[in-house]
């Protein structure tokens, strides 16, 4: 339980109801650390399903732009299209392990969702999946995916009808079928063990990338950019730099429409400390604990709340944390595409966007280091709707 | 003693379930004055937030419907403040715990007890959590409920008993707060094997719904029955008519106050 909170931030804050399911999950995570055959099939799916080891690319054009080496982390080969799959295999066998007989999910972009679905077509679990009416909407080529691979999607109406609505519909179909039912948690967020459950899978990204950068460049990065959402990209590629303070990290929020509007999702610049979800961390919350609507373009990264031990990277300012608005990702989608010949989900977007406006910060020497969490591909009507109108 | 010891400790009790504000904070406080004036023994209430995860779509809407008519935390310290004036009845609040955090807890807890109310439910704050605030709920003189859900063990709910200072709150079933039609058989096994182990007032809650469940609970040996979502929805029929709804509410809790006499 050494993980459960991170300073003053994280905890289970749950119904007594999920006190016995969580307790069984955080079992079966201690137990599978150790565990060679979990561990064996675990690495077997990784590699050979997955594709792992992901890449590092030398964005070779944006570098000559801008006068910086970035390198680019390429979550997006990932099997499935985002980081996401190295957590609904983790996940996905800790469950078939405890003799789950049903996987619930919610999603956002649809890429936890489509990852989860994925996981139990090759399992043959049942997955169900629960996501928030709009984004079923603006993500409706990920549906079709997850029906394709068998999940049943549940469109969920009630509040703003985005991920926080899907994850108060996922808790609720827990809370009622936790017996035989195992919910698969999607970011790196949520009630002790999830964080910590997340985090453990989502390591792979950071682990593979420091030992790549070494190799390729004799060094550590200056910087490390990820996006964050409920935070899984983001800690997973943290991880491997935490104790390496001369790396400076960065974490790219949703800033929508712009910081001084409404309309954003930048919880750890504009939230303030709350308990919601289970965890004890930062939310976009009004004076009387209502937690408010978000917007971005990126459905990705729509969620009122994040991980708790980004609510701590960010207190203790281990972590730097800042917004790109809609009209940066969108612009550095395009310019991704020109240049580099690489559609990065407009998630992904928003750590590049990060990383090309702070450069300036570095000297023309320095190595920045970008997680690439997924592929675009989902996002091409969203942009063309965007840019024509 | 609290109220609700008092209470439950010498008689047992229908404990109507409202939400402070539902549908609007004037028709809300008239429809349980009127429920108040129909003889029922205790109050629990909760304060509306707008994504609560225990909760059935009923509840939901009800907290919706409250929020969207204005009320909020200072508005439901007045509307308990006017529920206190009126009645000396035991008073539980259920609430979710960013309402109380945002406010401060301490700060939270004492407007609370000052308003009126006798214990509160924090529905997210399970035993462990509980710990690091029982010393300022304690200082501030609100007694505790805490929930005990159909898979907690028994070693847990020796525990979660030890810190209950008002009642517990047994849930009767898996799932959210909602209607159900029949109760299952072990919720009555539950009863059983918790009362051998405690003095703490027991009050069953979660998807009752008919007189007859509150009878066959109470002679099975519970100290209280809560009724939330029946009642709700009886509210969220006549929204647009206080005075119907007080009606169909009064004669909702008449009809069970008459069956268990
Ligand atoms: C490609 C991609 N990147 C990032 C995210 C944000 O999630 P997290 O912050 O957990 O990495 C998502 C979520 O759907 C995503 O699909």
């Amino acid at each position: 339980m050494q993980d459960k909170y991170y300073g003053e931030f994280g905890g289970c804050y749950v119904p007594e109801i999920l006190m016995q399911p969580l307790a069984e999950v955080d079992q079966a995570f201690q137990e599978i650390k150790h565990d060679a055959d979990f561990q064996a099939e675990l690495s077997d799916l990784l590699e050979n399903y997955a594709g792992r080891a992901t890449p590092i690319t030398l964005a070779r054009n944006l570098s000559r732009i801008i006068g910086r080496k970035i390198y680019l982390k390429r979550e997006d080969l990932l099997h499935g299209g985002a980081h996401k799959t190295n957590n609904t295999i983790g996940q996905g066998l800790l469950a078939k392990r405890m003799g789950k007989k049903r996987i619930i999910a919610e999603t956002g972009a649809g890429q936890h969702g489509v990852a989860t679905a994925m996981i139990g077509a090759l399992l043959g679990i049942p997955v169900e999946v629960y996501m928030g009416r709009v984004d079923a909407e603006r993500q409706a080529q990920n549906v079709k995916r997850m029906q394709l691979f068998g999940a049943k999607v549940h469109a969920v109406d009630s509040g703003s009808a985005t991920l926080k609505d899907a994850i108060n519909a996922a808790l609720r179909d827990w809370v009622t079928n936790a017996g035989d039912t195992y919910y698969l948690f999607g970011t790196a967020a949520g009630p002790y063990p999830f964080p910590a459950l997340v985090r453990y899978f989502q390591e792979v990204i950071g682990r593979e990338a420091r030992e790549q950068m070494l190799r390729l460049t004799g060094a550590l990065p200056a910087a490390v950019f990820a996006c964050v959402g409920g935070g899984s990209n983001a800690i997973g590629i943290f991880s491997a730099f935490l104790d390496d303070s001369q790396v400076k990290l960065y974490g790219a929020e949703a800033a929508g429409q712009g910081l001084h509007t409404d309309y954003h999702a930048a919880t750890l610049e504009k939230g303030a400390a709350g308990v919601f979800h289970g965890m004890h961390s930062m939310f976009l919350q009004n004076q009387d604990g209502q937690i408010t609507e978000t917007h971005s373009v990126s459905a990705g990264l729509d969620y009122p709340g994040v991980g708790p031990e980004h609510a701590h990277l960010h207190a203790t300012k281990r972590a730097e944390y800042l917004g790109v608005t809609d009209h940066e990702a969108l612009n550095t989608y395009r310019l991704m595409a020109e240049r580099e010949g690489i559609l990065p989900a407009i998630e992904s977007c928003h750590a590049l966007a990060l990383a090309l406006r702070e450069a300036e910060n570095f000297d023309a020497e320095a190595n920045l280091l970008v997680n690439l969490s997924g592929r675009g591909d989902k996002d091409l009507k969203n942009y063309f709707t965007h840019v024509n109108s | 003693m609290n109220r609700f010891t008092k209470l439950l400790k010498n008689q047992q009790a229908f404990i109507p379930f409202f939400m402070l504000g539902d549908p609007t904070p004037e028709a809300s406080l008239e429809i349980i004055k009127a429920a108040i004036d129909g003889g029922c023994q205790a109050l629990e209430l909760g304060l509306p937030f707008a994504d609560p995860i225990a909760d059935g779509p009923v509840i939901q809407a009800s907290a919706e419907r409250a929020l969207k008519n204005g009320t909020d935390f200072a508005k439901c310290l007045e509307l308990i403040t006017a529920i206190r004036e009126y009645s000396d009845i035991p008073i539980g609040l259920l609430i979710y715990f960013n309402l109380i955090y945002r406010q401060g807890v301490e700060l939270a807890y004492q407007k609370l007890a000052a308003a009126g109310v006798d214990a509160i439910l924090q529905v997210d704050v399970p035993l462990e959590e509980a710990e690091q605030y029982n010393e300022l709920l304690t200082k501030s003189g609100l007694a505790s409920i805490n929930l005990i859900a159909p898979n907690t063990s028994e070693e847990r709910a020796k525990k979660i008993l030890n810190n209950t200072t008002a009642f517990a709150y047994v849930v009767s079933d898996y799932g959210t707060t909602g209607v159900r039609s029949e109760l299952p058989q072990q919720t009555f096994t539950r009863i059983q094997n918790l009362k051998a182990m405690t003095d703490v007032p027991l009050v069953i809650g979660f998807g009752i719904n008919t007189a007859e469940q509150v009878q066959d609970l109470l002679s099975a040996g519970a100290d209280g029955v809560i009724i939330g979502s029946a009642i709700t929805k009886i509210i969220a029929k006549h929204v647009d008519d206080v005075g119907q709804a007080k009606v169909a509410v009064t004669s909702f809790i008449n009809n069970i106050m008459t069956k268990i006499g």
